[in-house]
This record gives C-alpha cells, structure tokens and sequence, in this order.
C-alpha cells in the first residue's frame, strides 16, 4: 500500500550513451529494470514505493534520440524531445497544428519543459486505486476496484474496457493517431515501425501494458508522414482544471475538404478507453459528407455507440458525443 | 563475469554553473535536484511541496528554461546551468522581482513565492515585455494557496515597468 509520498529510495542510475547500451542493461536486469525519460510518470512509481526497479536506465545520454527533423516531406520527432519543443517547433506549428496544440494542452508550462513526448505516449494509467498500489487486475491482481459498486469510476472508460477500466491518459496520443504517425520501435534484435494507432494496447491484449511495447523494447523516434500536413485540424481537451489535470475526453481530427463536402478524415478520441480510439466507423460515415449540422449530429450519435457507462462516468457519452460533432464541424461551441 | 556495457554510480558527483557559480557537489544517485540544493548545497530558497508535479514551489531555472526540480535527477544537470532565487539578488540589491512581490501583496506566507519569481524570471529573460494571458499561463504550473494571484499578475508587471526603467536609465 501506499507510503507517506517522500523521498524516492535508492536505485542505481545508468547514463549509457548508446541504444545498445541501453538494451544490454534493460536485459542484464530484466523485470528490475526501468527505462527513464522525462521523469514525470517515473518518479511518482518510485516515490510512492509502488514500482521498486533497482536499476533506472536514463536514455538522457543517447546522442539522436532528441530533436525535431524534417524526413521526407514529413517530421521525425526523436523520442526524447521535450513537449515544449514539440509546441515551439516552426514546422509542427505551420504544417502539423493539430501535434502543437496537443501538445501545449498537457501538464502544467514546467512539465512540458521537462517531460518527452516518448514518455508521454508511453506513460501508464492514472487509475488511483492502480496508482496506489492497489492490487488489480492491472497491477496483476484479480479485481479492478474502480469497477465495484462502490467505485470511484468518474474518470474512467465507458469504452472497450475487459476487466480493467483505466484510460489512457496521453493528449499527444490521439492526435498522432490523427496524422497517421509511425513510432519508430528498437527491440533487442531490430528496427519495427508501428502505426501510431497500433501501438496503443487495451487490456484485452494485455491487461498489465498500455503499449506494444515489451520489456526492453524502446521507442526511438515518432514520424509523422507529409500526408496531413496543413489539412484542417480540430483539437479540443475537456478537464476539470487548465492546468496539471489529465484529460476527460479529448478528440483530435484531420480533414481533407473537397468542395463543401469532407473528402478525408481521421477522428480519434481518448479519455474514454485503456488505449486512444480511432472512430473509423464515423470517419466511413462521414466522408463525402457536407461539412454541416446533419454530419455531425450524425457522427455524433455514432461515435457513442456500444459505450458502456459506470456508475460516475455517465456524463462522458454526451461529452464524447459533443466534442466528436465540434471536431466534424471544425468549431468549437454550439452550432449556430 | 558478464561483460558490463555502463557502471552504474555508486556517488553521482556534478558540476553546475550554480546561479554563475561553477559548483561540485557529490551525492547518492537517486537524489533529485531538490534534495541536492537544499541537503547538499544548503540553497534552501527552492521549497520541497507535493513531490508530485502539481504545485510549482520547487521551481527554478534549468538551461533558461523553469522545471520543477523536484522531478529532475541532480544527476542530469551535470554542465548545465541552474539558477535558483538565491541567484536573483546581486550586490545585495534585490531583483525587481523580488522588491515588486514585496510591495504588491505578491507575497503573503511566502511559501510559493521562490518558485513563482523564477518562473516569472524565465518569463522575463525570454520575453521582456509579456501579456497579460502570458504571464497568467507562464505561472499556471505554479500553485498560490493566499495570494489569489492577481497581487502575483500585479507584482509581474510591476517589475517588468521597473526592470525597463532600469534598463533605460543604465544606457
Ligand atoms: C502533474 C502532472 C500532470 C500531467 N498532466 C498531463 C496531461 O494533462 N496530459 C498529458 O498528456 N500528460 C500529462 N502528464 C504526463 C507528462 O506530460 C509526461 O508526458 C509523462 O509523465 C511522461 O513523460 P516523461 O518524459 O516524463 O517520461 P517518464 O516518466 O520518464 O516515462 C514514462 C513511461 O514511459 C516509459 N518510456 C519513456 N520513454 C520511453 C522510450 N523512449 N522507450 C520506451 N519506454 C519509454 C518509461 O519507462 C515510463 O514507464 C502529466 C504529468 C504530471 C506529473
Ligand atoms: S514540489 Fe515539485 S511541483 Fe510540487
Ligand atoms: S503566498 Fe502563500 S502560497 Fe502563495
């Protein structure tokens, strides 16, 4: 169970100064490893006592891993690049808006200085009662406490959930998802190259990883192809605070406009389940559509379906419903 | 024995340019940036809050750039820059900052307050002459339980008149 929050006890800290350095002492400590980025997520575990790794593995040191290039037509974000360069990118800003404002809704102004983007797709779950300790079936245990009836469930999924009902908590994510990035994995033994909507899992896949990600495995670069650059873009997070607070939905969408009607979309939507959701059924539905009320009171309605509401998240199926409709009109607000 | 790609540190040992003072500083490897100020360095201006990331009280100032040390390994600063707010005061003189805070009510248990200066330091070395909206989002990581931050927004943009004065007046 928890402990008073206080200092984070000992570990041994590694610097290597190469990705095969890296995956030489994530395999040499196996499960009492632990890979760190910006720190973020990674020092609330420790702090708390919940995850013990001896060993932390500080990719800080690895020459390549930082950065912002323009690759093809298209952006190679390096895995260690901090929110705050992502958000003061020129290119990012001009030609993949959606990726900034993402972005820049995360966190609080110091933690998008210090957290990296890799972390922040990677990052774990904030369930509390998983966060706490609590043995779960995240957690590997057999219960999901936030799903009892006594529960505090108002954050949690009214999508997908199998068992677990922890959502994703990433701003970045859905928006990578919308510009059809590829995240650029290193096992132990080669290069894959991931579609960025792939990469999130849902605990039906496994119920203790939110991404593809296995043990030892490391995201080295996200690359984001030219295919939606400048396309009409529509980001918008619904919070309890401004700052600091995670996601209760969020919704991020690119469209291609052809004439008056939406020739292409990407709509995905996070908050709502273990991993970021791709609405394909309501990007089929809406393309070649009119960009109108119709359209997205239409995709509105078949965004929520099949959601399974808890006892304290009910509200989340209206919201869901209202920010995908903001996103199919490309406006913020009620309709006119 | 197998083949060890890194040693792992048994006592991390840093160099800083600590408010324009190269530092040397040894400690355990696990230490934060926080811990190390205040226990190694006894810089005790930067205030230990939530841990968490949540409340701002342990800012300063890595590389130009605000962070909250308390989420930041010593470690990762070797050769970096840091500037805390006991690096705001020269000569004795206090940094506009500092005297504003104290004049506008920006101040009140004080608790926040080291935190809210750098933050709004590194504000003011990347952009002299902020908004409004800017200010009020470049403190928006920083937590005030008293103050109910319009005295802090007042404070900013009082120094920020003298600061320019300043300026003025030293051409
Ligand atoms: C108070 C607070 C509020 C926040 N609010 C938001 C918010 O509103 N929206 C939002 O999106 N985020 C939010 N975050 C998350 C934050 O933005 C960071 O992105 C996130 O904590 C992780 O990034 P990091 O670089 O700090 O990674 P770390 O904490 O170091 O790592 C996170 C996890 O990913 C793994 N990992 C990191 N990088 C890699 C890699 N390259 N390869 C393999 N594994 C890797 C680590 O092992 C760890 O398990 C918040 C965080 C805090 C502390
Ligand atoms: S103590 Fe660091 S943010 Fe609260
Ligand atoms: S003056 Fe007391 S917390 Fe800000």
């Amino acid at each position: 169970m928890a402990v008073i929050r206080d200092v984070i006890p000992a570990f041994e800290l590694f610097q290597p100064a190469s990705i095969e350095d890296a995956q030489s002492l994530l395999a040499r400590y196996g499960p009492e490893g632990w890979v760190l980025a910006g720190g973020l997520d990674t020092f609330d575990w420790l702090a708390d006592r919940i995850k013990r790794p001896t060993a932390v593995v500080d990719l800080g040191q690895i020459k390549g891993l930082s950065g912002v290039r323009v690759v093809d037509g298209g952006l190679e974000i390096g895995a260690m690049t901090t929110l705050t360069e992502v958000v003061q990118h020129p290119v990012v800003r001009e030609k993949y808006r959606l990726l900034a404002e993402a972005a820049e809704a995360a966190a609080s102004p110091q933690i998008r200085n210090q957290g990296t983007i890799g972390g922040n797709v990677s990052q774990d779950a904030r369930c509390w009662y998983y966060r706490a300790g609590w043995p779960c079936y995240r957690a590997g245990g057999n219960i999901c406490y936030a799903d009892t009836p006594k529960g505090l469930n108002r954050e949690h999924a009214i999508l997908d959930a199998d068992r677990c009902v922890a959502v994703n908590p990433s701003d970045t994510a859905p928006a990578l998802i919308a510009l059809d990035a590829k995240m650029v994995i290193r096992t132990p033994k080669e290069e894959r190259v991931v579609d960025a909507e792939d990469y999130f899992i849902g605990p039906a896949t496994d119920i203790t990883r939110m991404t593809v990600l296995q043990p030892g495995d490391l995201l080295t670069a996200i690359r984001i192809p030219s295919t939606w650059a400048g396309a009409q873009f529509y980001f918008e997070k619904v919070r309890d605070r401004n700052v600091w607070d995670f996601a209760l939905v969020n919704v991020a969408s690119a469209t291609k406009v052809s004439g008056s009607a939406i020739g292409d979309v990407r709509l995905v939507v996070n908050g709502v389940a273990a991993h970021p959701v791709r609405l394909k059924a309501v990007e089929a539905a809406v393309t070649g559509k009119p960009r109108n009320e119709a359209t997205a009171e239409l995709a509105g309605q078949l965004a929520v379906q099949g959601a399974q509401p808890l006892q304290h998240n009910g509200y989340k199926v209206p919201l869901m419903t209202n920010l995908v409709k903001r996103a199919i009109r490309g406006v913020a607000g009620e309709a006119a | 024995m197998a083949t060890q790609p890194v040693e792992a540190q048994k006592t991390a040992h840093i160099r800083i340019d600590l408010n324009g003072e190269m530092t040397d500083v040894s400690f355990a490897p696990y230490k934060t940036l926080l811990e190390v100020l205040r226990e190694d360095l006894g810089h005790t201006g930067t205030k230990h809050g939530c841990e968490l990331g949540e409340c701002g009280a342990c800012a300063v100032i890595l590389d130009g750039k605000p962070v909250l040390s308390c989420l930041v390994l010593a470690q990762e600063c070797d050769g970096r820059k840091v500037v805390t707010i006991e690096g705001l005061t020269a000569d004795g003189q206090l940094h506009p900052l500092q005297e504003a805070f104290g004049d506008h009510g920006g101040s009140q248990c004080g608790y926040c307050t080291p935190g809210m200066i750098v933050t709004a330091k590194a504000l003011l070395d990347q952009n002299p002459n902020p908004t409004h909206e800017q200010i009020r989002e470049a403190l928006s990581g920083n937590l005030c339980r008293c103050t109910g931050y319009l005295q802090i927004f007042d404070a900013v943009e009082n120094a920020i008149v003298e600061i320019s004065k300043r300026n003025a007046a030293a051409k």
